[in-house]
């Protein structure tokens, strides 16, 4: 049997990816993680005197907090194994990679261990978001310097 | 490449210690010891692998009635990097020592190593086995332990486990190893790592191909061929091979996989268990016993191993597999 | 209204999700990947002038999702760019985008300090 027919094979037998399943989890799920987001933002306007504009930093940092502590108490992960990316693309799910990730570099010491790791997994998220963000303003600001486009 | 043993090493002893989540193992009653912190008091999880792996070889010299003076060598692999937790083990146990890794592969490899130094006289008792623990694997291979990512109906679930047995001379009313066969490295050009049994499969059926061939032998002459961890998927995956090469339906029953029976049917674990503590521990404990009440007269055990590491699948490597089996026989 | 509002963040923080979803099980891309590539949209829609009005309509539907990562990294630099020019552009980076790392950063530090990894299946 080649590699080719093996390939076939493979195929038949391995069980098909549950396409319509996965995504009604992750609209369900994510849809959820926002609509908490949501009414934690209300909470802040309503009894914290927050803005529309300065309660959205809030929000992101209660729900990272909230994440962080599921995430402790290992209850993330059995979301994330459920919602797939239903609660890996809220900022929780970022949330999710910081800490897991510095909760399992913890035997190895706070510099080497949580220092050097914290950022294993959501350190290209980082990445990318900074130097995409570098390179869209660059040419924005190109682009109103010839005159093209306004800010 | 297959190796006739003419001197018949036999298993003298086994021991198999396990963690808290093997309690749901179907082999769980074969254990000799579980137990309840999956770091066995350690500081870490690598230190709690270590401590987990010294407990089987305790329990192996122990049933035997020998101290580690008296074993000639200790032969022992894991999946951790530079596989520490075997080496500090070893340190411990102050047994002449080789770190085998064929991956998973490793619980058979080492038994063949024990018995060809049983065979050329250098080794009158030879510790040999494998080992994994879930929470230092996953994190070496996959994710944090704690990070939440959807696994696909292929994935596994690295077992907690260390199994380990006493090779020794040949005594007729105890199981003994007749014959083994060193795998190739088989690569059939499977990328994903979340599917072992699918790249694994061609290795075992390579290894038992060779095997059978050599022996002229059919695979109705064993009462069973059970393969590692190539999980309930892999093991539907083996058997067509063999269907398409000819064999009957009904003969391809004697086919099992330690994996796929591992956990039962809970679908929280996928397609079933692996790592290398996974048919080490099935092989050792329950295999071992049914041998010996004279249950199974003639088996194949083969355990298969995925030669990768996060590197090599971050570099875009397609995984290579490799497959080794022992043939043990009770008289 | 209220309701309305979160019937809105519901439905576009799911379907944000579903096109992660998407790039994982038929673009067959790792977390990692699907991820960056959410962030690198976000920052393009923002750059576009887009992603500030979808936050209007959204709310926390817009701004929960990873994507708003990568529009506020965009918003940040491009408010500077506008004020100081071309050293705008690395210094306003992070202006807006603060509390979600650096909340990340200290609640990951704490719980590094708390927790043990668990590997328990249920």
């Amino acid at each position: 049997m080649d590699p080719q027919e093996y390939q076939q094979l493979e195929q038949q037998i391995t069980p098909p990816t549950p396409y319509v399943k996965n995504v009604l989890k992750a609209f369900l799920v994510g849809g959820l993680i926002c609509t908490i987001g949501q009414a934690i933002m209300y909470l802040y306007i309503i009894f914290f005197d927050f803005t529309d504009k300065t309660a959205g930093n809030a929000t992101t940092a209660t729900m990272v907090f909230i994440a962080a502590v599921l995430t402790g108490l290992g209850i993330y992960r059995k979301l994330g194994a459920f919602a797939g990316a239903g609660s890996a693309v809220p900022v929780t799910g970022f949330s999710n990679a910081v800490v897991s990730a510095a909760i399992e570099g913890r035997t190895e010491g706070m510099v080497l261990g949580v220092g050097g790791n914290i950022f294993k997994l959501a350190g290209s998220v980082i990445l990318f978001g900074v130097g995409s963000a570098f390179f869209v303003a660059l040419i924005k600001l190109i682009l109103v310097t010839a005159g093209v486009v306004k800010w | 490449m297959v190796i006739l043993f003419t001197s018949k090493p036999s298993i003298i002893a086994c021991g198999v210690a396990a963690g808290p989540l093997e309690q749901r193992s179907v082999f769980y009653s074969y254990f000799d010891s579980v137990a309840e912190d999956e770091r066995w008091g350690q500081k870490s999880n690598e230190q709690g692998h270590s401590k987990m792996i010294q407990e089987a070889c305790d329990i192996v010299m122990e049933k035997a009635k020998i101290k580690n003076l008296d074993v000639d060598f200790f032969l022992s692999g894991d999946l951790v990097n530079q596989m520490t937790p075997t080496n500090f083990a070893a340190r411990e146990l102050a047994i002449s020592f080789i770190g085998l890794f064929s991956a998973c592969a490793t619980s058979v490899s080492s038994v063949i190593v024990a018995s060809l130094l049983t065979e050329l006289g250098a080794s009158q008792y030879a510790i040999a086995g494998a080992a994994s623990q879930h929470n230092a694997i996953e994190r070496q291979f996959r994710y944090p332990i704690n990070y939440g990512f959807q696994k696909p109906a292929t994935a596994q679930w690295t077992v907690t486990a260390a199994g380990y047995a006493l090779i020794g001379k040949h005594d007729p009313n105890l199981p003994s190893i007749v014959a083994g066969t060193v795998g190739k490295v088989v690569d059939y050009g499977e990328v994903n790592p979340l599917h072992m049994g699918g790249a694994m499969a061609p290795a075992a059926y390579d290894t038992i191909t060779s095997h059978l061939k050599k022996r002229h032998q059919k695979i109705t002459d064993y009462d069973l061929i059970m393969t590692g961890d190539l999980g309930k998927i892999g093991l539907k995956i083996l058997k067509a091979m063999f269907a398409q090469s000819g064999e009957k339906q009904e003969d391809l029953e004697i086919f099992r996989d330690a994996g796929g029976e591992f956990y039962g049917e809970d679908e929280k674990f996928q397609a079933g268990a692996s790592g290398a503590g996974c048919s080490a521990s099935v092989f050792f404990s329950y295999i071992e016993q049914q041998l010996k009440t004279g249950r199974f007269k003639r088996v194949l055990l083969v355990a298969t191993g995925a030669l990768l590491s996060p590197l090599s699948y971050q570099q875009g490597e397609t995984i290579p597999c490799t497959a080794h089996a022992i043939e043990i026989t009770m008289e | 209204m209220l309701f309305f509002n979160f019937l809105i963040a519901f439905m576009v923080g799911g379907i944000i999700c579903v096109i992660g979803q998407l790039l994982m099980d038929v673009g067959k891309l790792t977390p990692g990947h699907t991820l960056v590539t959410l962030v690198v949209a976000g920052s393009i829609l923002d750059g576009l002038g887009l992603y500030d009005p979808l936050i209007d309509f959204a709310g926390a539907g817009a701004t929960i999702p990873i994507t708003s990562f990568g529009n506020a990294l965009t918003h940040g630099a491009m408010a500077e760019a506008e004020k100081h020019g071309w050293v705008g552009v690395l210094t306003g980076m992070f202006e807006v985008t603060s509390s979600g790392i650096s909340a990340a950063i200290v609640f990951g530090f704490l719980a590094a300090l708390i927790f043990k990894p668990k590997g328990k299946v249920d």
